[in-house]
């Protein structure tokens, strides 16, 4: 049965949409779990069994709050930053392909087109920092720009190497060159590069950056910026930022599946691919929370400095390397 | 595989949606008095521009618009005011300055507006014999053989940019 491409591409979005809002659901709820675990507590319990009805709890608890704008704020730009954090992360959910035939659409510049909507985040974070008026809202807003800044230069420089290995920006391509088998994904081709491990980690790196979570999580400080650039929002325009955030994570997970661990590729032969994505996609979260409680947040200067003087120093590096032994073997 | 209905009729509604959103954001960008929301209209006539951009069978182009006018432009826009001035003082300006200064801007723009929709007017426009795939290799191609001028030329302005963010940044340290 074919169904015509834009039911089949409204059918995506609300699927979309679901598959957001159930994630950060049900994120938050592994995030509670695991740090509880992590500390040697037992997490939330209280609501349905091992705590599972606790989103729901919490849904509804957001959703019954009043929304208030504070005073003397720019009303406007407060109301629609947090429109400006989800939508385009739900434009980036287009695009990545869960499986070889599951994705809205298979567009040929696929991955610049979740780098360009993924860098509309900073500026609505910023818009709703400024626009709350209120001091440490602002300070947050001046942090997020320049770590963003800072780090968005080495993510793109392990995006072009990636580039260059792949020769294609299409995801579907990149993840169709990974099929063989594990030893064929990106992050174990030492073979064609032997930098393919260090540009993974710093892809990861810079992916914990730019979602702002630990250690990098400067956007909301909690323990130093009250709740940071979220401070003065209450209720679900709280609740959309959060959600925005997760998505934001699920989306630098998938595009780290999709570009070095073989996206729906399965290392043995078993079970339909969408499930090895999930799996891998969600490996990645989970590592995400785990490095969020293992390491205290870093200094301000700290963060500036691991990316200005280490990540694109050894980025840029491994870029020319990595041209240099894509373009050798060509010259014989 | 049957065509969806009034397929024609919506692609149109949405080209003449594009078409509103980048004319009205370059209005907030032009009219509103507070250079904040200026940026956010600036924001949003890229966005428009992006997408007529992509109606001309150039999705690279779109993207491209998006990523370095919205996400790095507006933004560095946005961190320079956040820094500067954290409450906006209007400044009140006399009439009669007023006056002068917004006819010769009114001058100007009108001698604009007539010199380009003349050109557009007089201009033979042909229409082209074949549509360029619009992709990134071929964008490649283009840059580095038919425009490689201009693009070193490009690179150059960048450099004498770059240098001169430098020397700006280096007085402004040793002045403190």
């Amino acid at each position: 049965m074919t169904i015509i491409e834009p039911i089949r591409i409204l059918l995506y979005v609300v699927g979309a949409l679901a598959f957001v809002g159930v994630n950060a659901a049900y994120l938050v709820w592994l995030e509670r779990k695991a740090a509880g675990r992590f500390q040697r507590r037992a997490g939330p319990t209280e609501v349905g069994p091992a705590g599972l009805l606790q989103p729901v709890a919490d849904a509804i608890k957001l959703m019954t709050k009043q929304l208030i704008v504070p005073p003397g704020s720019d009303e406007l730009l407060f109301r629609v930053a947090p429109v400006m954090v989800m939508a385009p992360a739900m434009m980036c959910f287009a695009t990545i392909p869960f499986a070889d035939s599951i994705a809205a659409r298979n567009i040929d510049v696929g991955l610049l087109m979740i780098f360009a909507f993924g860098s509309i985040n900073v500026m609505a974070v910023m818009l709703g920092g400024w626009s709350s008026r209120n001091k440490y809202a602002i300070i947050s807003a001046a942090r997020v720009v320049s770590q963003n800044v800072a780090y968005e230069i080495p993510m793109l420089l392990t995006i072009i190497t990636m580039l260059m290995v792949a020769g294609t920006m299409n995801l579907h391509e990149i993840v169709r060159q990974q099929e063989a088998g594990f030893w064929a994904w990106n992050v174990f081709r030492l073979a064609s590069n032997p930098l393919m491990p260090v540009t993974f980690i710093i892809f990861f790196i810079c992916m914990l950056a730019e979602t702002n979570r630990a250690p990098f999580d400067m956007a909301e400080a909690e323990s130093e910026l009250v709740a940071g650039a979220y401070t003065e929002y209450s209720g679900m325009g709280f609740g959309v930022f959060f959600m925005g955030e997760y998505a934001n994570i699920v989306i630098g997970c998938a595009i780290a599946t999709a570009l070095f661990l073989g996206g729906w590729g399965s290392p043995v032969g078993a079970l339909p691919g969408v499930w090895w994505f999930l799996a891998k996609m969600y490996f990645l979260i989970f590592s995400v929370i785990w490095i969020r409680w293992t390491f205290p947040r870093t200094q301000f200067y700290g963060l500036l400095n691991l990316s200005w003087k280490i990540l694109i120093p050894v980025s840029l590096t491994t870029l020319v390397l990595t041209s240099i032994a894509i373009k050798i073997p060509r010259m014989f | 595989m049957t065509e969806f209905p009034f397929a024609p009729a919506i692609a149109a509604a949405i080209f003449l949606a594009f078409c509103a959103i980048t004319v009205s954001g370059a209005l907030i960008a032009a009219l509103s008095k507070r250079i904040i929301r200026g940026v956010c209209g600036l924001a949003l006539c890229c966005i428009g521009l992006a997408g007529l951009f992509y109606f001309l069978n150039s999705p690279f182009l779109a993207l491209m618009e998006i990523l370095i006018y919205v996400g790095a432009v507006c933004v560095t826009i946005v961190f320079g005011i956040m820094l500067a001035e954290p409450e906006e003082v209007i400044e009140g300006e006399s009439r009669s300055a007023a006056l002068v200064w917004g006819s010769c801007a009114m001058l100007v723009g009108a001698a604009f507006f007539l010199a380009l929709s003349r050109l557009s007017l007089a201009h033979p426009w042909l229409s082209p014999t074949s549509r360029a795939d619009g992709s990134v290799a071929a964008i490649g191609v283009a840059l580095l053989t038919t425009y490689s001028m201009a693009f070193e030329v490009i690179s150059l302005v960048l450099l004498v940019a770059i240098l001169g963010a430098l020397v700006i940044a280096r007085t402004g340290r040793s002045r403190t």
